[in-house]
């Protein structure tokens, strides 16, 4: 009993760090000297985050775990609310109904899975902000699922290495 | 599943149609501002490095021009005092409630939004400090923006450069009254709607009007740079590069317009005493 407890608390910990990270990636703003265009090769950190820890514990963290994740999103980016809540939502419940098989995959072939994923993800921010007349289509839109795609194998390996070093189960 | 997806949706038809969504969302900024200071550090301790680091000779020169600076700006505050007094003698006998009084207080920004199509930043400044939403916000040279959204420690600030933003402003010279739209870059705004014989030109200074009663009278907005008439459209184009240094700005000023109705009882309670 005690152990589990003790289990449980070490994983929060963890798990909460790594969002607190990537909520922090997303958000942190870019040097003087960089042009701002350079803000859409920008990873989906969150994304990211919210997938490998589906996968690798898909019965602590999943959709409940993402919305909220998404709605304090929404408040960082001053985004509607529910917007950002809706699409993790939808990217927790895709990595859940696949998790056994993503284990099975290569990490590269886990890359193309994310590419597709973060592109979901995409299409439903869009979607939402082009019904409200937030935004205009936009062809870098979608670059990144691909800078994602590339940055899926450091976020996978750094993580399980956290995972594996403070026993989070 | 479906019942988030079914609260998430409602809480977007909400949020967009209707602002009763506004405290929960300042509840809410009050847990994330932590991320959004841990998300300042890195580029503020760059800064405060590079402070470290200067020698005692690029500092001590800079203490010189800065002084130099000081003893300009006194001199230029001094002449100000005189005129605002002389200004507002002059509106007295108008018997016009305009004054040119307003108060600033600093604040510094602690993030910017990472979408490079929005263009908001975010302060250190809250309701603890008496931010309202629409308040101006300005720097040294001119005007940045206005707020949002505001939480306890935090707000969040629209700049003139947003392509949904746009302020109504006069040209200094002329007084002719136009608006100034943002268009996505920080470095560009566009005059909307000026006509081929309008008086206005390269090099204008542009202040605000005051019009719209949001933003204060008299603060620069813009400088001219191009102006393209053709007879073939019914509008002019023209466009203006901002007096503000939107995207390098760290420090700006939030400015509490004096209470019109206020400094009007004032005014009456001032007339009975006397």
């Amino acid at each position: 009993m005690d152990m589990t407890v003790d289990a449980r608390m070490n994983g929060i910990w963890v798990i909460g760090l790594s969002f607190v990270a990537a909520m922090s990636l997303a958000v942190v703003s870019l040097p003087e000297s960089i042009p701002s265009e350079l803000g859409y090769l920008r990873p989906e950190w969150v994304t990211l985050v919210i997938v490998y820890w589906v996968i690798a514990l898909p019965n602590r963290v999943g959709i409940v775990v993402a919305w909220a994740i998404g709605l304090l999103m929404d408040v960082l980016l001053g985004t509607l609310l529910g917007q950002h809540a809706i699409a993790y939502m939808i990217v927790a419940y895709v990595a859940f109904t696949l998790y056994q098989r993503l284990r099975m995959f290569a990490i590269w072939q886990q890359s193309l899975v994310i590419f597709a994923i973060v592109g979901l993800n995409q299409l439903i921010k869009f979607w939402i902000e082009s019904i409200a007349g937030i935004v205009d289509w936009n062809i870098w839109y979608f670059l990144p699922s691909v800078i994602s795609a590339l940055a899926w194998p450091c976020v996978f390996l750094l993580l399980r290495y956290m995972r594996r070093s403070f026993n989070v189960t | 599943m479906l019942g988030f997806a079914i609260l998430s949706l409602a809480l977007i038809l909400v949020d967009h149609w209707s602002n009763v969504l506004d405290s929960t969302r300042s509840g809410l900024t009050v847990l994330v501002t932590p991320v959004v200071l841990l998300a300042d550090f890195p580029p503020k301790s760059v800064t405060s490095l590079v402070e470290v680091l200067s020698t005692r000779s690029t500092m001590r020169e800079e203490i010189k021009l800065l002084e130099k600076d000081l003893l300009l700006l006194h001199a230029k505050t001094e002449k100000m005092a005189a005129l605002t007094a002389e200004n507002n003698r002059l509106r007295d006998l108008l018997g016009s409630a305009a004054k040119l009084q307003d108060n600033v207080v600093v604040a510094e920004l602690i993030g910017v939004a990472p979408d490079p199509e929005k263009h908001e930043v975010i302060i250190d400044k809250g309701t603890t400090d008496g931010v309202f939403i629409g308040q101006p916000l300005l720097d040294a040279k001119g005007l940045m923006g206005q707020v949002i959204g505001v939480s306890r420690f935090s707000s969040r600030v629209l700049l003139i450069s947003d392509p949904s933003h746009s302020v109504p402003v006069q040209v200094a010279r002329s007084n002719l009254r136009l608006v100034a739209q943002g268009t996505g870059a920080t470095n560009l705004l566009e005059l909307m709607y000026v006509q081929n014989t309008a008086d206005v030109g390269v090099g204008d200074l542009l202040v605000s009007s005051g019009l719209g009663g949001r933003f204060p009278i008299g603060y620069p907005v813009g400088v001219v740079n191009k102006v393209e008439n053709s007879s073939s459209r019914p509008f002019s184009t023209v466009t203006a590069t901002p007096s503000a240094l939107l995207d390098r700005s760290r420090h700006v000023l939030l400015v509490f317009t004096e209470d019109k109705l206020a400094s009007q009882h004032k005014e009456i309670r001032n007339g009975h005493d006397g």
